[in-house]
């Protein structure tokens, strides 16, 4: 049966709370609701010398947003606003239009890719990006 | 007697389509039901025979334009039970049915005057009062919802007083499937001279209703529940409070007479109706609910509740699984809410896809009981009669299917 959409890896991801947890002190964080499923995101970080130093999430939702803020959590930190947001608009392109994964570590993104083909799931992995990209804003 | 299945299902084209290379096993009814060739036909015959707009022309398409969407609004009035045809309002659905309420029978309540609703609302019956009491000041009194998803009448004593001017709740629940005991709603509004109005929308896919035997004011439906089309409904209301209400929207088709200075109104229930009104939509309703009143209700209603308690018995069967609800068949609708541990809505529902299953997943809308419930959402298979043992099945494959991916 193709339900791909639910591979090893993505369930692992799901299941993964090594980066789970709110921070107690953060610079700044953010939390984004999906209207749709009421699935909620709260990603807080602290930056130092204009890179995330820690970052720390806290997610109500299904195993795709769960997976998604899995990475974020595991990859973020070390990464300036910048080089995210351009992260965040890959996974978006990369969903919506077929784009490519974003390099490095960020390859591991391509886990996601089956969710392409589910239109009403996008928002499902790109809600823990929105959060991200909202607490670094905040931090700016 | 048992319903000829192919001969119901083969009325319904779409039900022969396929999902992802399955069969399509259409559970999600409650969201949007299907609807038969005899109401896909009346819409096309009309818009091919009869497409005009009602009321002003003197043409012939524009007679037989206003007359099927007069005769379309005998229909419904048949199927509810209301007094007379002008005591239906079309509307576009249940939601605008409610905040037309809100608006027109809300402009004759006063600063705290009391409407009482419930937790387990629909936002439709949450949010208009809510927009009402910011304009007016009402004040909003909630009736919690008991342990098996039915709300707590229990409570009336308590939340309805002196200053209740109106009851809304859900006839039945799009959550629970929880049918109200609108006798007892009705005998507490009755004390204290307040009116009830039911948000139907869960209510009339299932059988006529008899709004005048009730004993309540206000009625408010969807169409695309009921074998119908989309962007059609309506609000009945008693004769005497449609008179007296001030009309809603302002526009053309609802007036008497129209000068710059001023506009009297045309009679109920015309003068709730401005503008063009979605007339193909309206003939498309009538022929829903003369489809439903033909069909043979006391051997469909036996096959949906057996259908019911088929899924009711393998949710209970499997572990990790809770039903958000009455557990038996009495007192129930056919849509039935649960929960599958550690498996999100979504997920369930995605999956249930891929097996050309169709169920909603989420809040569905009332966000207000799910937190009650400290629940993200549940996931909901709901019936029609359409729907036959192999939806059953289907769904309790892809359910363990689900169940064990996730194990
Ligand atoms: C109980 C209930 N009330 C109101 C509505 C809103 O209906 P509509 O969106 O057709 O206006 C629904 C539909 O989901 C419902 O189930």
């Amino acid at each position: 049966m193709d339900t791909d959409l639910y591979h090893a890896r993505i369930l692992e991801l799901a299941r993964d709370t090594s980066t789970e947890g709110r921070l107690d002190a953060p610079t700044a964080s953010a939390t984004v609701n999906n209207p749709l499923c009421g699935d909620r995101v709260t990603i807080d970080v602290i930056v130092e010398n204009a890179d995330i130093s820690v970052l720390g999430h806290k997610v109500r939702g299904c195993a795709l947003c769960r997976a998604s803020a899995t990475l974020i959590g595991a990859h973020a930190p070390g990464h300036d606003a910048a080089s995210l947001k351009v992260v965040a608009g890959a996974v978006t392109a990369m969903l919506k239009h077929g784009g490519p994964a974003p390099d490095g570590p960020w390859q591991a993104l391509e886990a996601f890719r089956p969710v392409a083909d589910h239109k009403s799931r996008h928002d499902c992995v790109l809600l823990p990006f929105q959060a991200l990209v909202d607490a670094l804003d905040q931090a700016d | 007697m048992t319903v000829d299945m192919a001969v119901l299902r083969a009325e319904f084209p779409i039900l022969s389509t396929q999902v992802r290379g399955k069969p399509l096993h259409y559970l999600d009814n409650a969201a949007t039901s299907q609807m038969p060739q005899a109401v896909i036909d009346a819409v096309t015959t009309h818009e091919t025979q009869a497409r005009a707009n009602v009321l002003r022309g003197v043409h012939t398409l524009a007679e037989r334009a206003t007359d099927a969407y007069e005769n379309a609004r005998a229909d419904v009035a048949r199927y509810i039970g209301a007094a007379a045809p002008e005591e239906v309002v079309f509307t576009s659905g249940t939601t605008s049915a409610i905040n037309l309420a809100a608006h027109s029978f809300g402009a004759l309540l006063s600063e705290g005057d009391e409407i009482v609703f419930s937790l387990l609302e629909h936002h439709s019956n949450i949010v208009p009062w809510q927009m009402l009491r910011d304009r007016r000041g009402v004040v909003l009194k909630v009736l919690p919802v008991t342990d098996d998803g039915r709300i707590d009448l229990d409570c009336l004593d308590e939340v309805v007083t002196r200053r209740t001017k109106l009851i809304a709740l859900a006839h039945v629940s799009n959550v629970t499937g929880a049918v109200t005991d609108i006798a007892r709603v009705v005998a507490a509004a009755r004390d204290v001279g307040a009116r009830v109005l039911l948000d139907g929308a869960q209510a009339v896919p299932h059988g006529p209703v008899d709004v005048a035997g009730m004993g309540i004011d206000f009625y408010a439906f969807s169409g695309h529940k009921v074998y119908g089309p989309n962007g059609i409904g309506a609000l009945w209301a008693r004769r005497e409070l449609l008179d007296e209400m001030p009309p809603f929207m302002g526009g053309g088709e609802m007036i008497r007479t129209v000068t710059v200075e001023q506009t009297t109104y045309a009679p109920t229930p015309h003068k709730f109706e401005a503008g063009t009104p979605p007339i193909a939509q309206a003939v498309g309703l009538g022929a829903a609910v003369r489809w439903a009143m033909a069909l043979d209700l006391e051997t469909a209603t036996a096959h949906v509740n057996r259908l019911t308690g088929r899924i009711l018995d393998g949710l209970r069967e499997r572990p990790g699984i809770r039903v958000l609800g009455p557990l038996g068949s009495q007192g129930r609708a056919p849509v039935i809410s649960f929960e599958v541990d550690t498996i999100h809505p979504h997920d369930v529902c995605t999956i249930l896809d891929h097996h050309g299953v169709a169920l909603r997943g989420g809040h569905h809308c009332a966000q207000p009981l799910m937190d009650h419930c400290d629940i993200v959402g549940t996931t909901r298979a709901s019936l029609m009669p359409y729907n036959d043992d192999s939806d059953v099945d289907a769904l309790f494959e892809g359910l363990d299917d689900a169940m064990a991916r996730f194990a």
